[in-house]
């Protein structure tokens, strides 16, 4: 299996900016277009295309199904926790105010920062959990067959 | 900007208590998945769903004066902003689907265990934690598109919960499906009916809705929208001739979901119904009234009679049940459609005390297939001997679910007849009464078969755990407590039934 030598090449070269661009739309979402959802699936992109190159079991030992599943749950929590820290600081559900109580529109920014993140780890792991599940079922029909 | 702030008021956790509703139970379901750990899933489960009892009854104290609790989520103010809001006709609902999961729960711990593979529980708990959400999520918000959000919530993770009973019965996997595809039909209609409402009014808050409606009157796309939601939720709610999904659905369930979902799902989409009849869209309305009068009541009596008919003649315990059901349903619509004070509060009343029998009837059933390993009639045959007091709790919810003096379900039917009598609609109350007596026969075809057969050769004898019979009997023995001390429940129905028919008025700000 040595073949697709350029494709392995390119691959190897391209996912690492990929990622790279993922962080880029996550962290500027709040000025730029782009955000929680969209960096989210670009970060997925990075892991299917190395699956689709090299593999589902390099892809697998990368990143493992069990951390895909623990993402998706923690993406949630990260989200419901930033209101849970703002409930606890006396203010509304995600009232993001509660987070630099002299300078609202400060405390919003980090507020949207927080639950973006949440977002992003969510559809990450979300966008590969449904890679894997369609990826991992037996073949009807064995290469050869073809 | 910052300078000229006033200083930001604390909020008690009495102020947070709307969203913690919703909150906490919505909390569980990611934890349990990321601690993955089967012991922590039962007890985080066991543990919000009594915190939301708690928080609903609570929640109720307080409004049950007829005041109205608004909590604006993220600090931005309605309409523009999503509102929950708190008022009697929703806590009393509030506290119906957290006091139901509440007891459930312990009593799942054995029936999941028996019924559904290991490997697959923290996944069943999470599932049902979602599902528990989405149903007080629809109930605590005042913004109708978050309705939908809920709604969809809890629809997609109770397709899941009825698919796990595959591992007993492989047609629970067409049953989840069949659910799937009319469930989804019937958010969509729903959603559409909102979007037709936005375009008209340019909001999705209901209280503003409600006003904007009242403000511009009637036109071709407020009475379209008041259809498509109508069907739409008519769909989730089983209204008769759009119930078809439920049969399977109930049947073919793990027990302890059929119990959960019985008990609450329909009711929340009653619930919806009977929001958006009276506090959205005016009843003075004439397409509102007619569609009442010429639509809901002839459906809820033919609900009534065919569901009931059709429920005698099943040979699956779990299958009558759920078609009795349907058949109970049309009581509580026709109790909307009345459009009176007593008939919504029997209506109101009925949706509690049937969601509590069918919750003790469910989980007796659940009980008999722990032991049994189905529900079909040969199967159960005879159990009241080897199983004594699950069969005597089943006889008692049976005894509510015809409406025998005494228990909850008698209430409700009492102020069903007044209601109709205060109308003068003779015909109908004989109806009600008639359609109870044969409720007396399915009831009775149970009863047959659990004391006056002889069991079958090949079933485990013997009780089931404490822990699922305690929760069997706490059901058995509300349906009799709220046959007694009507307080409790016949207050909250008025001051909901109240606060419903004062309309918007009684919505504004």
């Amino acid at each position: 299996m040595r073949h697709h030598l350029i494709l392995r090449v390119v691959t190897k070269l391209l996912v690492g900016s990929i990622i790279l661009f993922a962080f880029y739309v996550q962290f500027h979402g709040d000025f730029s277009p782009g955000g929680g959802f969209q960096a989210g699936v670009i970060m997925a992109v990075a892991f299917i295309l190395y699956g689709i190159v090299f593999g589902l079991g390099k892809a697998q030992a990368v990143f493992p199904p069990w951390v895909v599943h623990k993402m998706v749950a923690l993406g949630v929590l990260i989200y419901a926790g930033t209101g849970v820290v703002s409930l606890l600081l006396g203010y509304g559900y995600l009232d993001y105010d509660a987070f630099a109580p002299h300078h609202p529109s400060h405390g919003q920014h980090y507020g949207i920062l927080a639950v973006e993140l949440g977002v992003g780890v969510t559809v990450t792991g979300v966008m590969v959990a449904v890679y894997y599940a369609f990826a991992a079922r037996p073949a009807r029909l064995s290469d050869e067959e073809w | 900007m910052a300078t000229e702030l006033t200083p930001h008021a604390a909020m008690s956790l009495t102020e947070q208590l709307p969203v913690l509703q919703v909150l906490v139970p919505f909390m569980a379901a990611p934890l349990i998945v990321f601690l993955g750990s089967r012991g922590l899933a039962w007890i985080l489960a066991f543990g919000t769903s009594a915190a939301a009892f708690v928080i609903a009854a609570l929640l109720l104290g307080q409004v049950l004066d007829g005041s109205v609790i608004s909590y604006h989520i993220g600090g931005w103010a309605p309409p523009l902003g999503i509102e929950y809001r708190i008022d009697a006709a929703n806590a009393f609902v509030l506290l119906l689907v957290s006091g139901i999961s509440a007891i459930v729960l312990p009593y799942a711990r054995e029936s999941v265990a028996s019924e559904i593979p290991r490997r697959h529980h923290t996944l069943f708990y999470a599932c049902y934690m979602l599902c528990l959400t989405g149903l007080l999520g629809v109930v605590a918000t005042g913004d109708a598109f978050n309705v939908f959000v809920f709604l969809e919530i809890s629809s997609l993770s109770t397709y899941v919960l009825i698919a796990q009973g595959s591992h007993r019965d492989k047609r629970a996997l067409t049953a989840a499906y069949d659910y799937l595809i009319m469930g989804t039909i019937g958010a969509t209609f729903f959603v559409i009916g909102l979007g037709m409402l936005y375009m008209a009014t340019g909001t999705l808050n209901m209280a503003d809705l409600a006003d904007r409606i009242a403000d511009q009157g009637a036109n071709r796309t407020v009475v379209a929208a008041f259809g498509f939601i109508i069907v739409g939720m008519g769909l989730k709610a089983a209204l008769y001739p759009l119930h078809l999904w439920l049969p399977n659905a109930y049947t073919y369930a793990p027990s302890v979901v059929t119990s959960f979902l019985a008990a609450t799902a329909t009711k929340v989409a009653i619930y919806v119904l009977l929001r958006f009849m009276f506090s959205v869209f005016q009843p003075t309305f004439l397409f509102e009234g007619n569609t009442l009068e010429f639509l809901i009541i002839p459906l809820a009596v033919l609900a009534m009679f065919a569901a009931s008919v059709i429920a005698i003649f099943q040979t699956d315990m779990k299958r009558l049940l759920a078609y009795s059901s349907i058949a109970q349903i049309g009581y509580m619509l026709l109790g909307i459609g009345m459009l009176s004070q007593t008939g919504l509060t029997a209506a109101i009343v009925h949706l509690f005390n049937h969601g509590i029998t069918k919750a003790a009837l469910f989980m007796g059933v659940g009980a008999l297939v722990f032991r049994a390993g189905g529900s079909f009639f040969d199967r159960i045959q005879g159990m009241g001997k080897t199983m004594p007091w699950t069969s005597a709790a089943i006889v008692l919810g049976g005894l509510s679910l015809i409406g025998v003096p005494g228990t909850a379900g008698f209430v409700s039917k009492w102020y069903l007849v007044q209601g109709a009598l205060e109308k003068g609609w003779w015909p109908v109350a004989v109806l009600i009464v008639a359609s109870s007596l044969l409720a007396v026969i399915y009831v009775w075809h149970i009863v047959e078969t659990l004391y006056l057969k002889t069991p079958a050769k090949d079933i485990a004898v013997g009780e089931v755990p404490n822990s699922m019979l305690i929760p069997i009997w706490i059901m058995a023995l509300a349906c009799i407590y709220f046959g007694l001390a009507t307080d409790i429940t016949l207050g909250a129905a008025q001051a909901a039934a109240k606060g419903l028919l004062a309309g918007s008025s009684g919505m504004l700000h």
